[in-house]
């Protein structure tokens, strides 16, 4: 037994641990080395965990057990103890979380140096992080309902950090708000599954699953939440405030806390429900939402005057391909033959779109944080000619841009080119929608790169220096991932995106990991 | 918020203190009665509340500075963790003193019996390290939501720090 198995509770307790001991840091210079220390190591955790999941299939660990893989003491029909469980989705998830929010916490290094209760902002950074890597590993309904809250309380705190600001003061109470109402939703729905199963363990409930009426109902509970947490249209109106007015690396950070709710409603229904949900329902139900945020969160992009509220739409709109392509995946769940001519193409586009989305969607946020660093504004009207006095901050930009509108050197044309392949045998008009998205898409970040970055230079920006080296690397991991995504797709896609996508449709082994071949 | 009458503040001076032992038992005894930590702690915390309510909160705040609170909050969150981080050679919280002896691991009887306090290992660990934060926590918040009060009343001219 390698000390790797302790993996799934290494990842949320050392970002614990680093928020706990945040809170007592009395030197800032003290408390950034801490923060940059406990950042790049839960990082290296979950890249081991991802390798380790690659290597041993997926593990399952018992917190508190009398051994790590002890699910079912003998005896026992249902698993006991808090259970964490990774498969290949999960471990990629936490992997792509985790870099997308090292980068966003070396860019906040410097944002720090701003405000005067930085260890506060250091705590929630990680009780968020901790939050976002729950959700990505547990294996049990009640944690994830934990996980999602401690997520939730976290990112309040973080999008109002500039409570001088009333706009940020309301986008964080809307959140507020809406999210708490929708996570009792949650809880209802996780309360009416253990009132019909006795437990609250996924793998548990997923080999027992006998869909009527009140799994139903639980269903719709936990999609509806889901849906809202990660921000799918009719349920989106708080994310262009909440990561509009949040600082920028923690705008960043949010996408990928949004994806991790993403990664809830997937696992839901594909591990927990899967192919005990008879029916076309719910794949088109998830299609329907994708298209619907594809199509409204670009539109409503398109006419945004403020970088920062322009990029959340967008945001929106890329949540769409993931929800579009993993629900093609979940409408060929069925019959193995639809799988291999769409579903499995679909997974693996809507799959590689999760990462693709995490690190440009993330590196522009960052760079609208630069240039609201430099500027004091990101409000594009006011804004001009900033390439020559940033270049790294144009750069950068320039590749985000390149990556998100899918021009084909770039990963996200290889992510959206399979949702667009497999999304037309299905309908063309799926294709098509998926399509007009993208190009609306270059058509907005041509406007910000133009308002932004070229034409003369203004009068009032002629003091504008680029910013800090911290910010700079910051930007420059997510670059770098970018390129790579890139440069070797083929890679990639074997050994990222296709055992994520394998593991997200095979419910079987998702369960005998729990359960046992015995039972 | 002015002290109340002196009647009030002499019963509270009596009897506050048996509401803190109160909540220390039930802290102590969380694996045996219903309870634990976080009610303990919570219930502690009322104590903090009577004080501030009968004293009024100038007189509390000079016996009391309110980082004393946040230091509480922080040690008991770390503890609860380096208790999960103790059990690691064989899992994550593992109970590695029951059983064992000592203060924390005696055995229990089989069959009825009136609970023995010192048998949970590391569970009463845990809630002395819950009740801590809850305390800290609580505490902290009332006396924020005071401070707040007193800065509006005052009409926000007195200068009340950043909550640093």
């Amino acid at each position: 037994m390698s000390w790797q198995v302790h993996l799934p509770a290494l990842v949320v307790s050392v970002p614990l641990l680093g928020a706990f001991i945040s809170i007592a840091m009395v030197k800032p210079r003290l408390r950034n080395l801490w923060f940059a220390t406990i950042l790049v190591a839960t990082t290296i955790l979950a890249f081991l965990m991802w390798r380790y999941v690659a290597i041993n299939g997926t593990l399952v660990y018992v917190m508190g057990g009398e051994r790590w893989n002890l699910t079912l003491p003998s005896g026992m029909t249902l698993p006991i103890r808090i259970i964490m469980e990774v498969d290949a989705f999960g471990a990629f998830m936490a992997l792509a979380g985790s870099i997308a929010t090292l980068a966003s916490g070396l860019f906040s290094v410097r944002f720090l140096d701003r405000v005067n209760d930085g260890n506060k902002f250091v705590a929630l950074f990680f009780l968020l992080f901790a939050g976002m890597l729950g959700l990505e590993v547990t294996g049990d309904f009640f944690n994830f309902f934990v996980f999602l809250e401690i997520a939730s309380v976290a990112s309040f705190g973080l999008i109002a950090f500039w409570r001088d600001r009333p706009e940020a003061i309301e986008a964080s109470f809307k959140y507020a708000v809406l999210s708490t109402f929708v996570a009792l939703i949650f809880l209802i729905g996780v309360g009416i599954l253990y009132g019909v199963y006795g437990t609250l363990n996924m793998a548990a409930i997923a080999k027992n699953m006998q869909v009527g009426f009140l799994e139903k109902l639980a269903l719709v509970l936990f999609i509806v939440s889901l849906a809202m947490k990660s921000g799918a249209v009719p349920l989106h109106m708080w994310e262009p405030d909440a990561y509009g007015q949040a600082p920028a690396g923690v705008s960043c950070f949010l996408v990928v806390v949004g994806q991790a709710s993403l990664y809830g409603m997937f696992r839901i229904a594909f591990s927990v429900y899967g192919q005990a949900f008879e029916g076309n329902v719910l794949a088109w139900v998830i299609i329907v939402l994708g298209l619907l945020s594809m199509f409204i969160g670009v539109i409503m992009a398109v006419i945004q005057k403020e970088a920062k509220r322009l990029m959340a739409y967008h945001c929106i709109s890329q949540t769409g391909y993931m929800l579009m392509g993993i629900g093609l995946g979940l409408l060929a769940l069925s019959s193995s033959q639809a799988m291999s001519e769409y579903g499995f193409t679909a997974m693996k586009g809507g799959i590689f779109h999760i990462i693709n989305n995490a690190m440009y969607k993330g590196l522009l946020f960052l760079t609208a944080g630069s240039l609201f660093y430099a500027t004091g504004t990101t409000n594009l009207n006011k804004l001009g000619g900033l390439a020559r006095k940033m270049p790294y901050t144009t750069f950068m930009f320039a590749v985000a841009a390149a990556a998100i509108a899918g021009l084909p050197p770039f990963n996200g044309f290889v992510s959206k080119l399979l949702i667009y392949e497999s999304s037309f045998v299905v309908h063309p008009f799926l294709a098509v929608v998926a399509m007009v998205t993208s190009i609306l898409t270059l058509a907005s970040f041509v406007k910000v790169f133009q308002s932004g970055f070229l034409g003369p230079s203004r009068d009032d920006l002629n003091n504008v220096r680029e910013v800090p080296l911290s910010m700079v690397v910051g930007m420059m991991v997510l670059c770098v991932m970018i390129i790579s995504l890139s440069m070797m797709p083929n890679w990639v896609l074997a050994n990222l995106i296709e055992p994520a996508a394998r593991d997200l449709v095979n419910q079987a082994s998702y369960i005998q990991a729990v359960m046992g071949s015995g039972l | 918020m002015r002290p109340l009458s002196i009647v009030v503040r002499t019963i509270c001076n009596i009897f506050a203190w048996f509401v803190a032992i109160f909540g220390a038992y039930v802290i102590l005894h969380g694996h045996l009665t219903p309870g634990g930590g976080f009610q303990g702690g919570a219930i502690v915390a009322t104590f903090i509340a009577l004080l501030l309510v009968a004293h009024g909160g100038k007189s509390f705040l000079g016996w009391v500075k309110k980082e004393i609170f946040s230091s509480f909050e922080g040690a008991g969150l770390v503890a609860f963790v380096c208790v999960g981080f103790l059990g690691l050679s064989t899992t994550f919280l593992y109970n590695f003193l029951a059983l064992k002896g000592g203060l924390f691991g005696s055995a229990v009887p089989i069959g009825p019996n009136a609970g023995v306090l010192n048998s949970s290992g590391t569970i009463a660990l845990a809630n002395i390290a819950v009740g801590l934060e809850v305390v800290g926590g609580l505490s902290a918040i009332l006396i924020f939501m005071f401070l707040g009060m007193r800065y509006v009343s005052e009409g926000g001219k007195e200068g009340v720090k950043d909550d640093k």
